[in-house]
This record gives structure tokens, C-alpha cells and sequence, in this order.
């Protein structure tokens, strides 16, 4: 698709303040405007995913380190801050339930040194590698000692422990507040690490590791000290989950949930401060939504996951970014017929593979409740060569005419780009 | 010998001692240096082997400080091994480098460039994501004093900032200023290489073939250009070009199968006999060598062009 | 630890030692020639264990055992075809990520076809049963071939342990397996033509090699062994969705641990993992014996007894992992490290 000339555009420069405070509003009015106690569930979580995805990302987009084991660092969090809850349940402990998060934050940041010291030793594949391998290590662990993992059942709490100022996180939109202000601070801070010499020097990092030596920066520091700031967010997103989920149970620290954060984070881009956010926010609909409409959600996702490896590996937010640098030229217009068209071939591709997915999960398992089945609307029948064959028609067909529209589009977005480029080079001579 | 090898300020009076013992072994006459001077760069009896091929077979060097050297030998000599071993790329074999006095080989290219050396590459090495003035930026933070701040901001780091916009300035690069370093043309690639080099004030400059693939004319603008940017500073490049050489250099070392067969003037150089042999006739220059780098300017120019993308 | 034990800890050991290598051997020339490193390549494992599940009920084991491999192997040449060779050109990253997506799709695929129980993929009948005996006696030690001899039942305190045919077989066909492929590398055309595109690709595309083409075969070839090793894994251990994660996982240890890039690391480090993790597996051992062994006592009140008190055996899974993290401590090269990623 496009060139890396898209890269370029940057909307900051309009109204920072206008954003940030956006982003602060919206997080205030959600739980208004969204008052279920699906949406609340779903808000909270949320919160949640976006301080470990933005976290995620300080390795993956900003420091070209990618970690299969990441959920540890959340996880270990989330177990430190429940033990914390409980010692404060029992009065052991003066600690007010708000600053719990940050005790898991705590925790996080110690866990990154430790295991970091060692992960950090390599860069790349094998840094790759090791996370996968530490990642398993602590997966392992937690089965082994049951008495702070809690084995199968896990370790539960009660956030609940009187009030302070009249707020006792009894009621689930006191814990969204708690929440939403821990996630708004977060994302500022991490927004100003990206801002500072270490945030620019883990760039620097990223694009040309051997040439940061050669400016007099030990790599393997910067990525280390990256890797303990990240795992101290992770930390504080363990906490949070803690506290909103009131149990603990070993599947925070399993390699699942550390490719659910890469998968997402890469999904929402990488490339872009704001991507991870997306891709909380998807992370969050895909789980609670997505897995209750169909068994086959994974394999979807994964779908997704690997054409955006290839025709868009900037993710979400670089689509986004790149149709809003043509409009900003003006010329989005034109492109709008070629997007409906491909919106509409690729619906049908996707309907008539899902009818077949679909179709094939029935006849494994529900069989027992004869051969008929429901999908958007119409009646399938899994034994009749009808709906199969329909099926198929439908995913060849559109196949074909999306191939056709993509095709019809690739060259209309090149052509839009050379119009841009001559514009901007227009604007550089006036200039 | 060991207490060189810390990160204290070297030992005057070893360092005297050393001095007088390298005049005793130096290769031309020409270099007299006045008692009490430490060379800016000393290469000693330097050997590399990679497995069983030795690259390079006993080199020795001694540069003053304010010199500026252009080292020029037949392909395959060493030229770029050796600016590897004295930037800390790798290690060496065997022997000794020292920079200002302190030794630096088999240390951390990081340590080495901390001391106050620093090296451009052959084949642009830039922050590819990274704006042309970020580049600039983040080859200053550590001489500046930043380290891993993370408590900083970097728009208040005026300092840096300035230095930065000064040396874009002294580059002509201020009106791509935003433009990401791996989206500039070739020639743009090669003044930010060279950028990035001088921009954390570094004492001692090595440049590997700094005019690699460029135009006649575009070469004489950065000639130019290098000239201003290493004014008075120690310069050490490797060189093809022989106009670069002459345009840039007063001292020429000859390096042929990994050693140095002589370090003198240019003319000096050319009349040199063991030269002569080593080059198959004279370096008369222009006809020769510029068959040499119309050549490789060729091919490298077709490489580099595909590797940017145009 | 008496010789019987001993001896079937360490020919288990090995077999699982080979079925490791032949994955580590796959990934490795995949890494060293392409220099990605193919995180679905247990998920190749897998798909060779259930397609051939499925051969086998149609057309019988030995086919399936020749066919199943090829099949998946084709199936590999064509991603690398279609899809990876698509990313190659953003970089090391982006091609780790297709692969870890491919990962998740293969796993979502075989979910969907076959289900999410674990399949009963028995032995062919020439191979069901033991290979051997060892008949340990009160008062002596035998070797029989075959099923245990009658006199395991009558004789009080007789011990006899097996060792299953197909676990040999298994052994065999890894052997057989790696000295081939070390023939085709050495001995053949094809194989110096790869050998010299490890590490000089575009020397060779200018002699006139369709280095491409070469890359293709070199990732179908891995993820046909890939596959074997499925067939064989498949019905030694278990044939389940899970299967690709856990050997996944052990497999990349094993690679960073013998040195990325390195066969005789690889062999190495997949040997040594496979017997200790056997002889592990049987001990009941734990710290709190060796602190017995030296005079100290450790009761349910001391101090960090969770950590004292856990056995080997529970230890055994984790050991590729411990062993990475030491390694890469005490030699972050690898046993026969060469090349970085």
C-alpha cells in the first residue's frame, strides 16, 4: 500500500490541548452515556487494557523490542497487589485501597529488573526467544507454588475495606473513576517519556542500534531501563485488574494473554503514540463481545492479525493517519466509491467464510440438535449441498470482485499520492 | 600498562616516555613532534586476523593532533577493518591503540566514542525513522551530559536544541528539517552521516569514504563542506578519490595488505618507490584512481539508489 | 538407581531428545538461511500429527507416514510463498509477527476440522507393542524381547519395565532422518547451493541460482520435517491442540541455548534437554534432601520451605527454561553459538 512518505504527517500540531482534553472528556461522560452494567464492565476493562497496551508498545513501536512474555510483568503485578489487598483487609497493613495499583506498579517495575537483567542481554530474534522462555518459566512457577499463586483457584480479595471520604469502591462506577484517572495519568506520562532524552535514545535504538553505540549510548542500558519503566506500567495495569476483578488466577502470567497484548497492540499500530489505545479498546470488545457471538472469534482475529502483518503492518492507526493526510490535501473524495466497493466485496467474502466456519463448528458439536442452524438472520442446514454450495458461491464471487476493486484502488491511491507529493513539493518551493 | 586501560586522564609522564620511545620507531623523519606531545591517535603494531586470514598484519600509526590524515590503499588492504578496530567496532588480534594517550582497543564502541572519538560509515548509517534534526539531536544528548534522563523534557533541553539546529545549518540540511532521514536523496544521506559524526564535538573525526558514490561536482561541494566541519579538529578518512585526498588532507598513509608502508606528505608519497609498486605504476592520479571511482561510484550509486528507494 | 532404570530413563530421554532435534534442526536451517525464526513451526508439528491421524484411518500408517510430511510440507512452501515472502521486505519483526499469526491460525484450523479433544493416534500393528523387556528378579537382571515373559507375573517382587517399539521406531526414523539431511547438504548440488545461500545469497543469485525458489524449498523442507516429527510425536506422546505451544516453547529454548544458528548446538542441547527432563520426571528428590545430606534440617516451619520442598519432578517441565536463563547468564552465546539474530 503506501509509501513511507506518510509518515510525515503529524496532526499534534493542531491543538494538543484540544486532544488531550478530548480524551479526558470522553473518559469522564463513557459511564454516563453507556450506563449498562455491560458498558461499565467493559469501560473498566478498558482502562485496564489501555495503560498494558500503551506500556506494550514502549517496547514493541518505540523500541523495536518484541516480548512474547509481557502479561508476566501485569500478572506478578496483579498477584503483589492482591496479597497487598488482602494484608490491608486484615488490617495488617495501613494502605489506602487507591494506592494498591501502585503497589502492583511496584512489584512490576522489581520483576522487569530482575528477569529484565537477563532478557535484555540479547536484542531481536533471540530477545524474542528468551521472552517466550521467561515467559514460561514464571507460567510454570505459578503452578508450583500454590501458596502465593493459589493454584488452580487462584487468590481472591475484597477491595471493599471501609471508605475513605466517603468512597468504598463497593459501587463498580467508584472502581471506573479509580480507573479512569490512573489511565489518564498514565497515558500523560508515557506520553512524556516519549518526550524525554531515554524516550528518544530507545528511537534511536529501535531504527539503528549499532549507530547509538557509536554516539556514545550503551544500548543494551537503554533498552534495559525501557524494559523496567514498561514492566512498571504493566505493573500498575496488574493492579488495576486486581482490584476491578477481585481474583487473581494464573492465567495473568500464561503466554495466551501475552500474545492477546502483542496480537492487540499490533492490531491498534504500533507506529503511532495513540494505536495501542485502539487496540485496547478492541481487545476489550473482541473478548467480551466477539467470543459470545462465535466459537470460531479466534480464528477471525487471527485472520486479521495476519493481513495486517502484511498490507498494513502500521495497523489501524496508520490507516487512519494516511486517510487523514489525503484528506487533509483535499483528495479523499474520489477514494470514498473505492472504499464502499471494497467494504462491500469484502462483507461478502467474510459472510460466505463464516457460513462455512460456522457451519463446520455445528457439525462438530451440536449435532445432537439436528442439522439446522441460525446465521445472521437466514436458516442453514449443515447436511444440505444448498447452503454449502451457497457458501462457497458467495466466498469465490467475492473474492474475485474484491481482487478486481483492490486492484482499481491500489492505483488510484498511488496516483493520489503522486498528486500529493507534487503538492508538497510545490509548497516547499513557495516556502 | 593496565593503568591505561581505566577511564582516568592518562599519565603524562608515561605518556612522555611512550612518545620518545614511538619517535625512535616512527616511519618518516617528517614527524617531528614537539617533547611533551601525546598523538591524537596511535595505532601500534596492530594485527587482525578473521579465522585463519589475517586483514591486518601489523599496522603502525601515530597521528598528531590537528593532523589531518587520508588513508588511500589498493582494495582488500584494510582500510575500512582498520577504522573498525580504532572505533571499537571489534577488537584486535593483537597490538595497541591508543587515543590520546589512553588505550582504547578491545573497549565498547560507546566507551570509545564517550573519549572523544567518533566515526561516519561507508554506507549511510542514519536513524532511519527519525527527522533530520532528531538525528542531529540524539548524537549530542550524551556529550551534553543527558544520559538516560527520563525525568527531562527534551524541548528544554536548549542546549542540544541549538546545537542541533547549528549543525543542520552548517549542513544545509535546515529545510528538510522534518523530513525523515531515510526519505532524503543520497547526497542529503551522506551530509547527515557526516552530521551525526562531528555533531557531538568530538576531537578526533574518522570518516570512511565520506564522498562514496557521489557526483564530481557534488563531491567538490562536500569537500567543501567537510573542510568547515572538521576545522581544527583531528581527521582521519579513507579515501579513493584522489582529489578528495589532495583537497582534504596533509598527510597521506598508504595501507597495502594490512600494513602501513608510508605515512608522509603527498608528495612525499607519490615518490615513494615501495608506493609506486604497490599502486601497479604512479599515482599520478586522475587517470587511474578515477577510473577506480568511476567505477565504483557506479555500482555503488546503483546499490545505494536501490537501497533508498528512488 | 539401579541399571534397569537407568538404562530406559536414558533411551526414553533420547528419543525425546531426536523428536526435539528434528524440529530444532528444521528451525534452525530455516533461521540460518532466512534469517526468520518460524514461531509456527510446532504448529507444523501439529499439522503433521493430525493430517496424518487422518491418513491413516484411509489409507494406513506407512502411506501416511510418507505422505503426511510432504503434504504439510507443501503446505509450507506455499505461505513462504505467498505470504511470507510478502513481508520480508519490512523487516525481521513483521516477520516474526506472519509467523505468530500464522501460529494462531493453524492452531484455530486444526480446532475447527478435528475438534478440541486430544485424538487416540495408536501405533500401526507392527509396532505396538514393547521392544524389549527388562526383567528385574529379586535375585537377578534379564533382557527379553518383546512382551514381558510369564514369569514377570508368577515370580513375588518381579519388576519388569518396557520399552515400546514405537519409541525405537521413532528413534530410528530420526536418525535415519538427519543423516539424510546432513547428505543432501553435504553430498548434493541442491546442498551447496544452500549452504552457499546461508550465508552469501546474493553471490549466489548472481551465479545464476533462483535464490528465491531456494528459499522456498528450504522452508518447505523444514516444515516437512517439521511435520515428520508430528507423525512420530503424534503418536508417541499426544496427539491435541496444546501440543504445538508446550513443544513450541521448549524447542526455542533449546536453540537459544545450543547458540542460534548452530546444528551441533542444537543436537547437543535437545539430547542433554530430553535426558535430563526424563531422568527428572522419575526422581522424587528435592532440595530439602540434599540440605538432609548435609546435616540440616528442613521442617513445614523453615523458612522458604515451598521453595525447598518442590521435587525434581515437579521441576522437570521448567528445566528448558532454568537452563536458558543460566545460559544466557554464564555464556549468552549458546553452547556453539555463531550467528546472532
Amino acid at each position: 500500500m503506501a509509501s513511507r512518505s506518510t509518515y510525515d504527517f503529524k496532526p499534534y500540531n493542531v491543538g494538543r490541548w484540544l486532544v488531550w482534553g478530548l480524551y479526558a472528556l470522553v473518559m469522564l461522560v463513557a459511564p454516563l452515556l453507556f450506563t449498562s452494567s455491560l458498558s461499565m464492565t467493559m469501560l473498566t476493562q478498558m482502562g485496564i487494557a489501555i495503560i498494558g497496551c500503551l506500556a506494550f508498545n514502549m517496547l514493541l513501536g518505540q523500541g523495536g523490542m518484541l516480548s512474547f512474555g509481557h502479561a508476566v510483568y501485569a500478572g506478578l503485578g496483579s498477584y503483589f497487589a492482591i496479597h497487598t489487598l488482602n494484608l490491608v483487609s486484615a488490617g495488617n497493613l495501613p494502605l489506602p485501597v487507591s494506592l494498591i495499583p501502585l503497589v502492583g506498579g511496584l512489584f512490576g517495575l522489581l520483576c522487569a529488573a530482575l528477569l529484565g537483567y537477563v532478557t535484555t542481554k540479547k536484542a531481536g530474534t533471540p530477545f524474542a526467544m528468551i521472552t517466550l522462555g521467561v515467559g514460561e518459566l514464571v507460567w510454570a512457577m505459578s503452578l508450583m507454588f500454590p501458596g502465593f499463586f493459589g493454584g488452580e483457584g487462584g487468590i481472591s480479595g475484597n477491595r471493599v475495606t471501609g471508605s475513605t471520604l466517603g468512597i468504598s469502591y463497593g459501587p463498580q462506577i467508584e472502581l471506573y473513576y479509580l480507573i479512569a484517572i490512573y489511565t489518564f495519568v498514565c497515558t500523560v506520562a508515557m506520553f512524556a517519556f516519549t518526550r524525554t532524552p531515554l524516550g528518544r535514545m530507545l528511537n534511536a535504538v529501535r531504527d539503528n542500534p549499532e549507530r547509538v553505540e557509536f554516539v556514545g549510548y550503551n544500548t543494551r542500558y537503554v533498552r534495559y531501563i525501557a524494559f523496567m519503566v514498561s514492566g512498571f506500567f504493566m505493573g500498575i495495569s496488574g493492579g488495576l485488574s486486581a482490584l476491578n476483578f477481585e481474583i487473581v488466577t494464573a492465567e495473568v502470567v500464561s503466554a495466551v494473554r501475552s500474545g492477546a497484548y502483542l496480537l492487540f497492540t499490533f492490531l491498534g499500530g504500533a507506529v503511532f503514540f495513540f494505536g495501542p489505545i485502539i487496540g485496547a479498546v478492541l481487545m476489550v470488545l473482541a473478548l467480551v463481545l466477539l467470543s459470545e457471538l462465535t466459537l470460531a472469534w479466534l480464528l477471525y482475529l487471527g485472520l486479521v492479525f495476519t493481513f495486517m502483518v502484511m498490507y498494513a503492518p502500521g495497523g489501524i492507526a496508520s490507516l487512519i493517519m494516511m486517510n487523514l493526510r489525503v484528506a487533509s490535501f483535499g483528495k479523499l473524495g474520489p477514494l470514498l466509491a473505492s472504499y464502499l466497493a471494497l467494504a462491500g466485496t469484502g462483507a461478502a467474502v467474510l459472510v460466505g467464510a463464516a457460513a462455512m466456519v460456522e457451519m463446520t463448528y455445528h457439525l462438530q458439536l451440536n449435532q445432537a440438535m439436528g442439522s439446522e442452524m441460525s446465521f445472521m438472520g437466514a436458516t442453514l442446514n449443515t447436511h444440505s449441498l444448498d447452503s454449502w454450495f451457497g457458501a462457497v458461491f458467495m466466498l469465490v464471487v467475492g473474492l474475485a470482485l474484491f481482487e478486481l476493486v483492490r486492484r482499481h484502488f491500489l492505483v488510484q491511491w498511488g496516483q493520489t499520492q503522486e498528486e500529493i507529493e507534487r503538492e508538497i513539493k510545490r509548497r516547499e518551493a513557495l516556502a | 600498562m593496565s593503568t591505561m586501560s581505566t577511564m582516568s586522564t592518562p599519565d603524562r609522564s608515561q605518556a612522555d616516555a611512550r612518545n620518545a620511545h614511538q619517535q625512535a620507531t616512527s616511519v618518516s623523519a617528517a614527524q617531528v613532534k614537539p617533547a611533551g606531545a601525546v598523538p591524537a591517535v596511535e595505532l601500534r603494531d596492530l594485527r587482525k586476523s578473521f579465522g585463519k586470514t589475517e586483514i591486518i598484519r601489523g599496522a603502525s600509526l601515530s597521528v598528531a593532533r590537528g593532523e589531518r590524515v587520508a588513508i588511500i590503499g589498493p582494495n582488500g588492504a584494510g582500510k575500512s577493518t582498520l577504522f573498525n578496530l580504532i572505533s571499537g567496532r571489534f577488537g584486535p588480534t593483537s597490538g595497541e591503540i591508543f587515543l590520546d594517550g589512553r588505550r582504547i582497543d578491545g573497549r565498547k564502541p560507546y566507551e570509545i566514542s564517550r573519549w572523544g572519538l567518533a566515526r561516519s560509515f561507508q554506507v549511510s548509517n542514519l536513524f532511519t525513522r527519525l527527522s533530520v534534526f532528531e538525528n542531529l539531536r540524539c548524537a549530542v544528548l550524551w556529550s551534553l551530559g543527558y544520559r538516560y534522563a527520563f525525568w527531562k523534557f527534551l524541548a528544554d533541553a536548549r542546549d542540544a536544541n541549538q546545537r542541533a539546529e547549528e549543525v543542520m545549518h552548517k549542513l544545509k540540511l535546515h529545510k528538510r528539517r522534518d523530513a525523515l532521514a531515510m526519505n532524503l536523496t543520497y547526497a542529503e544521506q551522506r551530509a547527515l552521516e557526516i552530521g551525526i559524526t562531528i555533531a557531538g564535538g568530538a576531537e578526533v573525526i574518522l570518516l570512511d569514504e565520506p564522498t562514496a558514490g557521489m557526483s564530481k561536482s557534488e563531491t567538490q561541494r562536500f569537500i567543501g563542506l567537510i573542510r568547515e566541519v572538521t576545522a581544527g579538529k583531528t581527521l582521519l578518512t579513507v579515501e579513493h578519490d584522489m582529489g578528495v585526498v589532495f583537497g582534504l588532507a596533509d598527510k597521506i598513509a598508504v595501507l597495502v595488505y594490512g600494513e602501513v608502508i608510508a605515512f608522509d606528505t603527498p608528495e612525499a608519497v607519490r615518490a615513494n618507490p615501495r608506493v609506486q609498486e604497490a599502486y601497479l605504476g604512479s599515482i599520478s592520479g586522475e587517470g587511474q584512481a578515477d577510473a577506480q571511482t568511476g567505477a565504483r561510484t557506479g555500482a555503488q550509486t546503483g546499490a545505494q539508489a536501490t537501497a533508498a528507494g528512488h | 538407581m539401579d541399571a534397569s532404570y537407568f538404562l530406559i530413563s536414558l533411551l526414553n530421554g533420547l528419543s525425546i531428545g531426536l523428536l526435539l532435534f528434528m524440529l530444532a534442526a528444521g528451525l534452525t536451517l530455516i533461521f540460518s538461511m532466512m534469517g526468520v525464526l518460524n514461531f509456527a513451526h510446532a504448529s507444523f508439528y501439529m499439522l503433521g500429527a493430525y493430517v496424518a491421524y487422518t491418513m491413516t484411518q484411509a489409507i494406513g500408517f506407512w502411506w501416511a507416514l510418507l505422505l503426511a510430511p510432504l503434504l504439510v510440507g507443501l503446505m509450507g512452501a506455499a505461505f513462504e510463498r505467498f505470504a511470507l515472502r510478502r513481508v520480508h521486505k519490512f523487516g525481521h519483526v513483521p516477520e516474526l509477527l506472519i509467523t505468530f499469526g500464522l501460529s494462531y491460525l493453524i492452531l484455530e484450523m486444526v480446532q475447527l476440522l478435528w475438534g478440541r479433544q486430544a485424538l487416540n493416534f495408536v501405533p500401526p500393528q507392527g509396532l505396538a507393542g514393547p521392544l524389549f523387556t527388562i526383567v528385574k528378579l529379586p535375585d537377578s537382571l534379564s533382557f527379553a524381547w518383546g512382551v514381558p515373559p510369564p514369569v514377570c507375573l508368577s515370580v513375588e517382587g518381579a519388576q519388569c519395565t518396557q520399552f515400546p517399539a514405537f519409541r525405537a521406531f521413532g528413534m530410528g526414523m530420526a536418525v535415519l532422518m538427519l543423516v539424510s539431511v546432513w547428505l543432501l547438504l553435504t553430498r548434493t548440488r541442491i546442498g551447496l547451493v544452500i549452504q552457499a545461500s546461508l550465508t552469501h545469497p546474493d553471490a549466489v543469485e548472481t551465479l545464476g541460482h533462483n535464490v528465491p525458489r531456494v528459499l522456498m524449498l528450504v522452508f518447505g523442507g523444514g516444515t516437512a520435517l517439521a511435520a515428520l516429527a508430528g507423525v512420530i510425536g503424534g503418536v508417541m506422546r499426544v496427539t491435541e491442540p496444546s501440543m504445538a505451544l508446550a513443544v513450541g516453547a521448549v524447542v526455542f529454548a533449546v536453540i537459544v541455548i545450543g547458540g542460534m544458528g548452530s546444528l551441533a548446538g542444537a543436537f547437543v542441547a535437545s539430547l542433554s534437554l530430553g535426558v535430563i527432563e526424563s531422568f527428572a520426571v522419575g526422581s522424587d528428590r528435592s532440595l530439602q534432601d540434599f540440605f538432609a545430606f548435609v546435616g540440616v534440617a528442613i521442617t513445614p516451619e523453615s523458612f522458604g520451605y515451598a521453595l525447598w520442598s518442590v521435587k525434581i519432578s515437579q521441576v522437570a517441565a521448567i528445566l528448558p527454561y532454568l537452563l536458558l536463563v543460566l545460559i544466557l547468564i554464564f555464556r549468552p552465546k549458546g553452547l556453539f553459538g555463531t550467528r546472532e539474530g
